[in-house]
């Protein structure tokens, strides 16, 4: 049986300064409860790994908007002018990497790899300063693996054991940062018994669950 | 039949498509193409944030939250659609599984090298999925505006920074359709209606001229 927190008691786990990945793709898929009981505890001083920040003041916007940011890996902040103006005034230290080597870096870091050698973005003004590994007379960009502290992640079922199944497009990030950081709160949307989620609908296993976001009061 | 700007690009792209392939529908104008394909090619659409099978928005109040395009907009799915998570989607196009994609520009040059995701200093969305679909789909098709404000956008060497030094397999717009080869941009087809002479005076970069140029001929 996982511990079941509130937004709450998670938001007061993570300490000013803590690398988070959260999961989602514009707010599809994200912690929305976890991430508003961040911003009301006030935390700064993040970096946070995540495909985008959705949209001025909503999702990853929110955390944007309320200063808690120092850092950000992220593939496309182009709906959220906010953050487009943060990194243009250097508010924000922001270090666009295109999505599919983002994901790859994360999984390498969850799934014990050194790096990935990927042919996206070789010659580009987003490979300068990286390193390129020739193989066989053949270049490759190199990307570091990805950790952080903490994975926020949210899903569509949960069971008491932490076992999680995702729904749809709300997939997208949230299996691959599950296995890249160190502690794993996921808020589920419904939380059912154990058993109710056959084995083979488990996506992500509950043994990498550490925390489940407690139900609402008007859930 | 006069047919818009837009209309002329989707159109032909869509021609370009081809029967039980899986592709790529960027954000904004290459959308609008899945309106000139028959379901009966089955054709099938991916959106980067995870699903093979997407279909036109659904009517309002039938929306999922859960069920989304790259924009965060409301989708619906077609009968034999799958969802996947980010690593296995972006697998499906840097592996080689995506025949199409179909994205905008801001510009093209002679060596076929493309410019979309970024205006340094001005606009920086960041690139997204672009330079894994323009590195990894098996044909990359730039569909846009010939001009952006009566300035050429296929130019002699791209300005801004580019998304991927691959060279696009063909460059599509409301005046022609442009092919980059090793020996430099050819002109295929003109838009219905278009000189050859109006194409030239849009461009700046250098183009190959048969004697002939036919129109786009877009069947029905």
């Amino acid at each position: 049986m996982k511990k079941g927190v509130t937004p709450e008691e998670a938001a007061a786990m993570i300490s000013d300064g803590a690398v988070l990945m959260i999961g989602g793709f514009m707010g599809v898929g994200s912690p929305h409860r976890t991430i508003a009981a961040l911003v009301e505890r006030g935390v700064r001083n993040l970096t946070i790994i995540a495909n985008d920040t959705a949209k001025a003041d909503y999702g990853i916007g929110k955390l944007i908007r309320a200063g808690a940011v120092a850092r950000l890996v992220a593939s496309h902040i182009g709906l959220n002018p906010e953050t487009q103006r943060a990194m243009i005034d250097g508010v924000i230290d922001v270090e666009l990497t295109p999505q599919g080597t983002l994901a790859e870096q994360i999984r390498a870091g969850g799934y014990g790899l050194g790096g990935v050698l990927t042919k996206t973005a070789l010659g580009t003004t987003a490979a300068e300063g990286k390193k390129i590994i020739d193989i066989d007379g053949e270049p490759w960009l190199y990307a570091p693996p990805l950790k952080a502290d903490f994975a926020l992640i949210a899903c569509d079922r949960c069971d008491h054991n932490g076992n999680v199944s995702y729904q749809l497009t709300a997939t997208n990030f949230n299996p691959v940062m599950a296995m890249a950081a160190q502690t794993v709160i996921c808020e589920p949307r419904e939380i059912v018994p154990v058993g109710v989620i056959p084995p083979d609908h488990v996506n992500t296993p509950g043994v990498l669950v550490n925390y489940i976001i407690r139900r609402g009061a008007h859930q | 039949m006069t047919l818009s700007p837009d209309e002329i690009i989707q159109r032909r792209v869509a021609l370009e498509l081809h029967e039980g392939t899986l592709v790529n529908l960027g954000i904004g104008l290459p959308t609008g193409v899945s309106k000139y394909i028959a379901p009966s090619l089955g054709i099938l659409f991916q959106s980067e944030n995870g699903i093979v099978g997407m279909d036109s928005r659904p009517p309002e109040g039938m929306e999922d939250e859960e069920l989304t395009d790259a924009g965060g907009g409301y989708i619906s799915a077609v009968p034999g659609a799958a969802t996947v998570d980010s690593t296995m989607s972006f697998g499906l196009i840097r592996g080689g599984h995506l025949d199409a994609t179909v994205l905008g520009g801001l510009q093209v040059d002679e060596k076929g090298h493309l410019a979309n995701w970024v205006v340094p200093g001005k606009m920086v969305p960041g690139m997204g999925g672009a330079m894994d679909l323009v590195s990894g789909a098996r044909r990359v098709l730039v569909a846009m505006q010939h001009t952006a404000r009566g300035n050429p956008k296929i130019v002699p060497e791209c300005t801004l920074p580019l998304t991927a030094t691959r060279r696009v397999t063909l460059i599509i717009t409301d005046l022609a359709v442009i092919e980059p080869t090793d020996a430099g941009l050819v002109l295929l087809e003109r838009a219905p209606g278009v000189e050859v002479a109006e194409i030239v005076a849009a461009t700046s970069a250098r183009l190959i001229i048969a004697e002939v140029v036919p129109e786009m001929a877009f069947g029905g």
